[in-house]
């Protein structure tokens, strides 16, 4: 029963959040603000993960493919892919999950059990519409940038990882990441992107300001708002996956 | 003027209380009183829609507020100012900025006339030199006063204290009653108290309203509390100290 209560109050948060969107011209500096806290303090992890995965997954590709007749290309073909569907999203997804997610879920969690929201409503605002709208949109709007950001670092790290070990020549690399490059791989990273801007940054919301229950309570919904982001993140994974390809 | 009538809270199956009906006319100071867990604050929050009840009505100048719709009922909020227990200051921003902060939002304002304003409202609790102190360098007292100055700053018609001086030493809580008296004198402004301080109540309020065993137990002015003839009432009053050193004030048999 508290997971359908659950569901149903975050969807009725969505559903106030949708309706308050109109709003965001009054609160358009939370939205900045938010935009610099999601987007600008996220991007060293996000490069930081984009460039390790792309380094190790560049050396564990060439160690696997160890035969005369598989060109050293296929390595940069399957590194560039790799990266570009699946890894800079998802790992930049779960990276954000923690740090945009139990940020957003302990700010409001505070502001909740100290009363902050009750304030921010008793004074006429729409606690909604300045609180939650700015960080939801604040996620769609940056989570791609910071895809692009993972993906370019995460293909550069592979490209200088097989550089320095001398497995794959650059050459090599960049012929093969040339070579079946596909538009549309963009636009699918990009799309898992927007959704798990999307989750990460509902989820947070909703756990945060529903907080009860002192530093306590806050805590849990942190733990809570990571945990679930993550779960989704990989849910929506398998789902765009079964959609889209 | 707030009349409240028949209203009823429960929280799950946990009645909070019923039938609580009051009324508070314009410029009086209302004081809730009662045990703590008995309601007072969940009262209060009813005034300004906070909180919904699960009956009854709340009339704020003749309007039940939770007909109104939520534009409507935002308006009213601008009308009330909320000193809340914590004081509840943005912790993101100065003490400044708290004060500040409804004026940027509600009003077509220049700078000048927000820092004006401010510094008035900053001048009014006795806090002009506070600068731009971040709110975690704030004592308790001065927080409370910060969010006075805030909750005043739209110059509003209702003021509602959730248990203003709790947390304080005798000398500033004197101060914030004083500020509170102030308040309510020379701006006219209509308050609700919620405390179990009864040296406070006894100062700043006119109407008291007594919340025990799930109900509105008693209502009246503060005159009439100070003798009626209800047994938990006196109990209640009668055990604070400030009671126990003015026996012929607070009708305490020798």
């Amino acid at each position: 029963m508290q997971v359908f209560n659950d569901f149903g109050r975050y969807c009725r948060l969505l559903y106030q959040a949708i309706r308050s969107s109109t709003e965001l011209k009054s609160y358009y500096k939370n939205f900045v603000s938010e935009m610099i806290k999601t987007g600008y303090d996220s991007l060293p992890i996000v490069i930081l993960a984009g460039v390790f995965t792309g380094a190790v997954l560049t050396i564990q590709t060439s160690y696997q493919l160890v035969s005369p007749f598989i060109p050293n290309s296929t390595v940069g073909a399957i590194v560039t892919q790799s990266i570009i569907i699946e890894l800079a999203a998802v790992i930049s997804g779960l990276v954000l999950a923690g740090r945009v997610g139990a940020r957003i879920a302990t700010e409001l969690g505070t502001m909740r059990v100290s009363e902050q929201i009750d304030a921010i409503e008793s004074m006429g605002f729409n606690s909604v519409s300045f609180l939650v709208v700015p960080r939801v949109l604040a996620g769609f709007v940056m989570f791609p940038i910071l895809y692009i950001a993972a993906a370019t670092m995460g293909v550069s790290g592979g490209l200088l990882a097989g550089m320095i070990t001398g497995q794959v020549p650059a050459a090599d690399f960049m012929q093969g990441a040339r070579t079946f490059f596909l538009p549309w791989d963009v636009i699918f990273g990009m799309t898992k992107s927007v959704v798990f801007g999307f989750v990460i940054t509902s989820i947070s919301c909703y756990k945060g300001y529903y907080a009860s229950g002192g530093a306590e309570g806050v805590g849990k919904a942190t733990t809570n708002a990571t945990v679930l982001s993550c779960i989704f993140v990989l849910l929506s994974d398998l789902l765009l996956a079964i959609i889209l390809l | 003027m707030i009349e409240v009538k028949n209203l009823k809270k429960s929280f799950g199956k946990n009645l909070v209380w019923e039938n609580v009906s009051l009324t508070i006319p314009d410029g009086e100071t209302l004081a809730i009183i009662g045990k703590s867990g008995c309601g007072k604050s969940v009262l209060m929050k009813h005034f300004n829609a906070l909180l919904l009840p699960d009956e009854g009505e709340v009339h704020v100048d003749g309007k039940n507020i939770f007909d109104l719709s939520y534009v409507d009922l935002r308006i009213l909020r601008q009308r009330f100012g909320f000193l809340f227990q914590g004081a509840a200051l943005f912790d993101s921003i100065s003490a400044y900025e708290n004060v500040a902060f409804p004026l940027r939002y509600f009003t077509e304002l220049k700078e000048k006339d927000i820092h004006k304003r401010v510094m008035d409202c900053l001048d009014m609790v006795n806090l002009s030199g506070i600068g731009n102190k971040g709110t975690s360098e704030l004592s308790g007292g001065m927080r409370k006063r910060v969010g006075l100055a805030r909750a005043i700053v739209l110059e509003p018609d209702y003021l509602m204290y959730d248990e203003p001086t709790s947390g304080l030493d005798p000398e500033t809580s004197d101060e914030i009653n004083d500020l509170i008296i102030h308040m309510s004198e020379n701006l006219n402004i209509t308050s609700i108290v919620v405390s179990h301080d009864m040296h406070s109540v006894l100062r700043i309020a006119d109407y008291a309203a007594f919340l025990d065993e799930q109900k509105l137990s008693w209502f009246g002015t503060i005159d009439e509390m100070l003798v009626a003839d209800h047994a938990r009432l006196k109990s209640f009053t009668t055990a604070s100290e400030y009671a126990i050193s003015n026996p012929q004030r607070m009708n305490v048999p020798d």
